[in-house]
């Protein structure tokens, strides 16, 4: 047993997290700056907050991540960090020659108060930043919200980029949230389907989802341009896939720039992506083409092969709050039963939701957000489920409790091909059907008895 | 394949080193070019100097982390039975969690093993403003009344240090209180020092202060070693511990891989200590010499040869005829198996290149087993490294301490007045010195790398691919952020701080586990499949003509 000293027993912890379903927020923002184009994400702090993000997002995305840190020292904590990160952005332009460079604070440069947006002004006033070349920045200090957070955070700063228009460009900006590659790709997919022209972002597909060609470019050919990000507030509307990831870049366009928004939840799964395709179809006034109809059709088609297995079977969850939503919302669609939910990322609303989606579960729901991994592992000795959904954490959980997991959320270090295979969108959904049916089958097989062993399912 | 590839330009290395500093800054250039240095032949001139142990220069891509990295997660990080409390914002605690392969097999008398657990304060807003020593002191209590350790360890992150936070004293206030725990505290702040190294001291000091000596257990066996600077990554530790053993020697404590809290505290009944990674314990290793009069031995466990040198060392230093013969006895059974596994990729491996730039000893150590496989090293560096990491111990009168290493206490050790005992009189350890043993000595990288071959201190992003894009190397060797923009260049990257996947590479079976692993590498057929045939013939000559 792995996590041989969990105590089935719940005590109450005020104090001590364990085993966190969360982390901090510069690891989102960095993550969120990737998808602009020619962008070098940029730590200011530490070497150490800068070195573990990109550590992290090269495990889990298994490709190249180039950021750059402001390398503080005890001198630059006592007396600011103004001249590291005035000398970091002179570095930057003269060595790697971004188009722009996307900064994200850390709790060491925020306890001590540097003031970001005073220091970008320096920099810009002292021609320290090139002709033609920009620098953004974003709030992130660790010790509020959480990584979910710091993406939010970027993506406003990107939001923030938008310049006053005079006349509309029949744009409609789709913020997806904290995805993988392969969805934002799937999301430009069915929008150029429905006819609608987006302008998605983050996008960081095509940066971390990247051929393999004896080339390497430290900036490559995806992502969304600085342009673009600068003519969002000419858009005709936002829709934002995510409260927690998504809903601050969206309502900033709406009160700076009189773009109207709508918050809808990450479409994963059939409903989601039902109310997703609905919501690009009106608000690009475009018809739903056929093809779309048949990929929703193959998606429910597949539910209803695979419901005798589904049906019933408790889940465990943990993960972000908006994809959680989502994966929820489509798992008690296809009559599974999710009792067990975490988050790490603080929020109430997150439990109400929730209670809300799950209030026909014929069984008692835990959730739980600013929650951990320990408290989850708990609730599953104490009610066991027969799957568990979340990141790669997870595994020492299933190992010890033998059950199924299906890998999904972030990170993911032990196993790859989430870059590459969407799960938002009806084929995404085929895709979570599949794992989920895998992962239960390949248990039945490898728990029957010989005179049980089957042949078909 | 990579060897494919022409080297169309032979690159001298004063051209080498002018072309990776053209494009910084006048200001970054001349501080980059004390840290690149152009390798002597070590016989004919006086070695020149490498400037390292510095600062990074802000908005250079680093591959080097924080002091907390170089603390919480290298030294304290592999220990099983000790709860490692992380005082601070989420992240640190969250990106050290079992992120470093550390392998642990939890032989504690009570079978105890926390390093599943990742556990922090989760500093808040409110605790930056209102300081965070109450809750760091429930949390030590809510640690303790789940998993009654035996001992906490608290660390501190960037913003504890900042708002002053006394972590010493809530350790001190709470090991009172507890009674049967000790808990102690480490004041790892991130921003401290230059790099991870900072970490390791502060790391050796607290260990050495708060474990090492506390153990009322005594340790009886005949030959008594510690090994020290060794981390099981991939199971390293356990290879070594497997040949251990069957040479009759005694394991007292590894600092720190698979270590229990009753080895640290034993660490002092041991009768040699035999530093791996002299970067980040020879700390340890110089005050157990002081406090408890532990001579101490550099040796290396990585490659089959540089094994069976250190076992010989180790034999020579109790000068027993039985544990002599037994070693030889040992070597001659286990080298067949490697030898004959080396033979067998040899002529796969023969004559290709490598490049290694990691942490502050590994970039020396691997080069062993590179030399066992017919690979040579174009260019080698330390990621946290200091000037007696390149140029030898020789040179530790005459290091320059800057600010930042200042900060970093020294603590001072005396003999222990019940404990000390020299193990070897000196006129027995002056005998041993003439027969080649040499104690606390440290030659190097620079002396074992070949004349003009490239040494760079800190190397960075740009400077790695400019590497790449000269010296063309078979493979290059630096850890997980580095990999990928490598190998998009076409060249295969093998992490030498966690293994990829891989490990053991030490001892004998490690050495195995490593030829197989280079020969995968720099044989894959991956690198011969990045062209698409139209791509390698764009020009349409015909058109087919479809019958």
């Amino acid at each position: 047993m792995l996590l041989r000293h969990t105590p089935k027993e719940i005590s109450e912890r005020k104090a001590l997290m364990i085993n966190p379903a969360k982390t901090c927020q510069p690891i989102g923002a960095m993550y969120a700056a990737l998808g602009i184009h020619g962008c070098l994400p940029h730590s200011h702090g530490s070497q150490g907050c800068c070195a573990y993000h990109r550590s992290t997002l090269t495990r889990h995305y298994k490709e190249p991540i180039s950021a750059a840190t402001s390398s503080f020292t005890e001198g630059s904590s006592v007396f600011g960090g103004q001249a590291n990160l005035l000398q970091a952005i002179n570095t930057i332009f003269t060595v790697y020659d971004p188009e722009i460079i996307a900064i994200h604070t850390t709790c060491l440069s925020e306890t001590i108060g540097d003031d970001l947006p005073q220091i970008l002004k320096k920099s810009k006033d002292e021609a320290n930043t090139p002709e033609g070349k920009m620098v953004i920045g974003a709030p992130t200090p660790s010790y509020v919200g959480s990584h979910v957070t710091g993406f939010s955070n970027m993506v406003k700063a990107m939001a923030d980029m938008a310049v006053p228009a005079t006349k509309k460009n029949g744009k409609v900006n789709v913020i997806p949230g904290w995805v993988e590659p392969c969805d934002m790709e799937e999301i430009k997919r069915l929008a150029a389907m429905v006819g609608v022209d987006i302008t998605l972002f983050p996008d960081t597909s095509g940066v971390l989802n990247g051929p393999l060609s004896g080339e390497y470019t430290m900036f490559p050919k995806g992502g969304t341009t600085v342009a673009e990000l600068q003519g969002c507030g000419a858009a005709i509307g936002t829709l934002a896939l995510g409260e927690w990831c998504s809903a601050d870049a969206a309502r900033l366009l709406d009160t700076k720039h009189k773009v109207p928004c709508r918050v809808l939840d990450m479409p994963f799964g059939l409903k989601a992506t039902d109310r997703f395709i609905d919501a690009l179809r009106t608000v690009g006034g475009t018809s739903v083409p056929e093809e779309i109809s048949d990929e929703r059709g193959q998606l429910v088609d597949m539910i209803s092969d695979m419901h005798q297995y589904f049906y019933h079977k408790k889940v465990a969850l943990v993960g972000d709050p908006d994809q959680l939503i989502a994966m929820t919302e489509f798992l008690v669609s296809i009559d599974m039963c999710p009792i067990h939910i975490v988050t790490g990322t603080p929020g109430k609303k997150f439990e109400k939701r929730i209670k809300e989606i799950t209030k026909d579960v014929p069984f008692p729901v835990n959730v739980k957000a600013w929650g951990d991994m320990f408290l989850l592992h708990q609730w599953i000795k104490n009610e066991p489920v027969d799957l568990l959904i979340g990141n790669t954490y997870c595994k020492y959980i299933a190992r010890d409790e033998d059950l199924p997991l299906v890998r999904w959320g972030f990170p993911i270090l032990d196993r790859q091909g989430h870059q590459y295979f969407p799960t938002v969108g009806y084929k995404g959904g085929l895709r979570i059907l599949e794992k989920i049916l895998s992962a239960l089958l390949d248990r039945t097989d490898r728990d029957a008895p010989e005179e049980k062993f089957e042949l078909v399912f | 394949m990579a060897t494919a590839k022409k080297k169309v330009v032979q690159w001298e290395p004063v051209d080498i080193k002018a072309e990776l500093l053209k494009q910084y800054p006048a200001k970054v250039a001349r501080k980059r070019a004390k840290q690149i240095m152009i390798n002597e032949a070590q016989e004919n001139s006086p070695p020149s100097e490498i400037v390292a142990n510095v600062r990074t220069i802000p908005g250079i891509i680093t591959m080097r982390g924080c002091t907390y990295a170089g603390c919480k997660g290298v030294i304290m990080g592999p220990t099983s039975d000790i709860v490692n409390l992380v005082h601070g914002p989420i992240g640190c605690s969250f990106y050290a969690w079992l992120t470093r392969r550390n392998q642990t097999s939890a032989s504690g008398e009570k079978n105890e093993n926390f390093i599943t657990y990742c556990m922090s304060t989760d500093m808040q807003d409110s605790d930056i403003i209102f300081g965070g020593e109450k809750k760091l002191a429930a949390a030590i209590q809510e640690a303790y009344d789940l998993f009654h350790p035996k001992a906490i360890a608290v660390f501190a992150t960037c913003p504890v240090g900042l708002i002053g936070d006394d972590i010493h004293n809530v350790a001190r206030q709470m090991k009172e209180k507890l009674g049967d725990c000790n808990v102690f505290a480490f004041s790892c702040e991130g921003y401290k020092g230059v790099s991870q190294s900072a970490g390791h001291h502060i790391a050796n000091n607290q260990v050495f202060t708060h474990l090492v000596g506390k153990s009322e257990t005594e340790k009886t066996d005949k030959f008594k070693i510690n090994l020290l600077g060794e981390y099981n990554i991939g199971g390293d530790g356990f290879e070594i511990d497997r040949i251990l053993k069957k040479c009759g020697i005694s394991n007292i404590a590894t600092f720190s891989g698979n270590s229990t809290y009753d080895q640290f505290a034993s660490a002092n009944q041991a009768d040699l200590s035999c530093v791996m990674c002299h970067r980040s314990i020879n700390y340890v290793a110089d005050m157990l010499e002081t406090k408890y009069g532990i001579p101490w031995i550099k040796i290396n466990f990585i490659g089959a040869g540089a094994t069976a040198k250190s076992l010989r060392k180790i034999a020579q230093y109790f000068g027993d005829q039985e544990l002599t013969d037994r070693v030889e006895a040992v070597i001659a059974e286990e080298m067949p198996e490697v030898e004959a596994a080396r033979l067998e990729v040899y002529p796969r491996t023969q004559g290709k290149t490598v490049m290694i730039f990691v942490g502050g000893s590994r970039a020396h150590h691997y080069q062993e087993l590179f030399n066992e496989m017919g690979m040579k090293t174009l260019s080698a560096g330390y990621e946290f490294g200091h000037r007696d990491d390149y140029e030898g111990r020789h040179v530790l009168p005459n290091l320059k301490v800057d600010s930042d290493s200042r900060n970093i206490e020294e603590i001072q050790v005396e003999a222990d007045p019940l404990l000390y005992r020299p193990r070897k009189s000196p006129e027995e350890m002056q005998l041993l010195e003439e027969d080649g043993l040499k104690f606390k000595e440290y030659q190097g990288l620079n002396p074992d790398m070949d004349k003009g071959s490239i040494i760079i201190d800190d190397l960075n992003q740009y400077e790695a691919e400019k590497l790449v894009q000269m010296l063309k190397p078979d493979l290059f060797c630096a850890g997980i952020k580095e990999k990928y923009s490598i190998q998009k260049l076409g060249v295969p990257q093998k992490q030498l701080h966690s293994y990829d996947s891989g490990g053991p590479y030490a001892g004998f079976k490690g050495a195995v586990n490593f030829y197989q692993e280079i020969d995968r590498l720099v044989n894959s057929k991956v690198w011969g499949l990045m062209q698409a045939p139209w791509q390698e013939n764009p020009e349409l000559s015909a058109t087919y003509v479809w019958e």
